[in-house]
């Protein structure tokens, strides 16, 4: 369950591919905006009051996270459903019922827009 | 949802199926222990009473700096004037308690068959107060933690020993397990997730003390509270962080649960008041 550390400075290694040069502007424009959401995923994942994920989690960038999670890297890799990730974050009690993680959309801690950004955040770590 | 993680903690201390509902209180008690001895091997059993500090060595060297000018002692002092200033009838808390009230904290809490119900030791402060023609006190902090804390002090090294002496009693004791493993709030969390499955982890910079020796040392001097608070003032607070609408102080509610936690310390001694951040 638990994952090495070295994975954690691996996912440090994971870029966000923004800019190309072959890119049109409508699709430079695309990028922005996922851009702009993951920064806002970002947030809404590391403010106490709303997803507190550094609470449990290390995260990428976060300070002081805690450990009773596994760290949140490779995630493409872990879900290759990005659906089953956003499903994780609603309610985790679904796959594990006995799971201390808090139920994100089932109990309205975050709104589902606020978890779809989320879900953009952690699926680029 | 109880029963799972009933269950998760039974199979971590050997294997065997257990519903919290029909495990005898001794066996809850014994696979309680064992499985924070097994968890935490390197801590000597009674070191389970000083909480986090058990299991951190580094912040443990600081504590116990802070130990050397404990930041309660004013308390006590304050606690033990208190004592013993008379109540307007001329008697005092002495007259309420056995052995003048010196000594006897492990005593609490108890099983009142008579009364079918949980007797805490703030309670029986405040109720001593009442019977004598005062007004109660306030249970989270102020003069009766004081009292509390010199009364506890005195109590220092005796050992606790709750026991539970009929069904009416077993029942209290079966409520309060329930309270302890019952997600609550809008974390959906139990104290048992944090205190028993997640002990020694941390959470965000804190780590979670094992919920072996939670009851011994208070009331509490807690740095962020700048001051003494009760056994159920704590409660509140952990009830609060996951969102959950906290029980009121001297609660039925919290009675019980603290017969239970109290229950699953038997074996260690008082060593309250105490210091924590
Ligand atoms: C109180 C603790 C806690 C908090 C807060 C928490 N999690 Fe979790 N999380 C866990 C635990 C424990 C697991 C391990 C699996 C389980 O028990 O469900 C987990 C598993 C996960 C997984 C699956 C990881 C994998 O590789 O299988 C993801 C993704 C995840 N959490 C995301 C989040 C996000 C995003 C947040 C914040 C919005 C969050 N968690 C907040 C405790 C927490
Ligand atoms: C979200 C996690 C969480 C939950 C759920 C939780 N607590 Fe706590 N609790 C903490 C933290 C963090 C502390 C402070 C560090 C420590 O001593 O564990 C603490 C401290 C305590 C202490 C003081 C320990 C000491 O040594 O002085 C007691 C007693 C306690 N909790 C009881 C409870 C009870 C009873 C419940 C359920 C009603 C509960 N907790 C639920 C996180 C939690």
């Amino acid at each position: 369950m638990r994952m090495p550390k070295t994975l954690i400075s691996a996912a440090s290694a994971v870029v966000i591919v923004l800019g190309g040069g072959s890119m049109t502007a409508a699709q430079a424009a695309e990028g922005e905006d996922q851009a702009r959401i993951i920064q806002e995923g970002k947030k809404i994942a590391f403010h106490r009051k709303k997803g507190n994920c550094l609470a449990c989690h290390a995260i990428e960038g976060g300070r002081l996270p805690g450990n009773i999670g596994p760290p949140l890297v490779n995630m493409k890799e872990r879900f290759p459903d990005k659906a089953k990730l956003r499903a994780q974050i609603w309610d985790a009690t679904v796959n594990n019922p006995n799971t201390i993680m808090p139920p994100f959309g089932k109990h309205g801690i975050l709104t589902e827009q606020e978890i779809d950004k989320v879900v953009e955040f952690i699926y680029s770590l | 949802m109880r029963k799972l993680l009933a269950l998760t903690f039974s199979l971590a201390i050997g294997g065997f199926v257990m519903g919290p509902a029909q495990a005898d209180p001794a066996d809850d008690l014994a696979a309680f222990q064992n499985y924070f001895k097994q968890k935490f091997p390197e801590v000597p059993f009674q070191d389970f009473a000083n909480g986090v500090y058990a299991i951190d060595p580094a912040s443990r060297a600081q504590w116990e700096a802070i130990e050397e000018f404990p930041p309660y002692e004013i308390a006590i002092e304050e606690g033990e004037r208190l004592f013993n200033i008379p109540f307007k009838n001329g008697k005092t808390y002495a007259d309420c308690f056995e052995n003048g009230g010196i000594g006897i904290a492990q005593n609490y809490p108890y099983f009142d068959d008579e009364r079918k119900e949980v007797i805490t030791l703030p309670l029986a402060i405040n109720e001593c107060r009442v019977q004598n023609g005062e007004k109660p006190l306030p249970y989270k902090k102020g003069k009766l933690a004081s009292i509390l804390a010199y009364m506890v002090y005195t109590s220092r090294g005796n050992v606790i020993d709750v026991k539970i002496p009929s069904l009416s009693a077993r029942d209290a004791y079966e409520k309060g397990k329930q309270s302890y493993y019952a997600r609550r709030g809008q974390l959906n969390m139990a104290c048992a997730h944090c205190h028993v499955d997640n002990a020694g982890r941390r959470i965000r910079a804190d780590l979670l003390s094992p919920a072996l020796g939670h009851v011994t040392h208070f009331p509490v001097y807690r740095s962020k509270w700048g001051e003494l608070g009760t056994l159920h003032r704590r409660f509140a607070g952990c009830n609060k962080q996951v969102r959950a609408k906290p029980f009121k102080a001297q609660s039925e509610e919290y009675r019980n649960l603290e017969y239970f936690l109290t229950y699953m310390s038997n074996g260690l001694e008082i060593n309250g008041p105490g210091a924590r951040k």
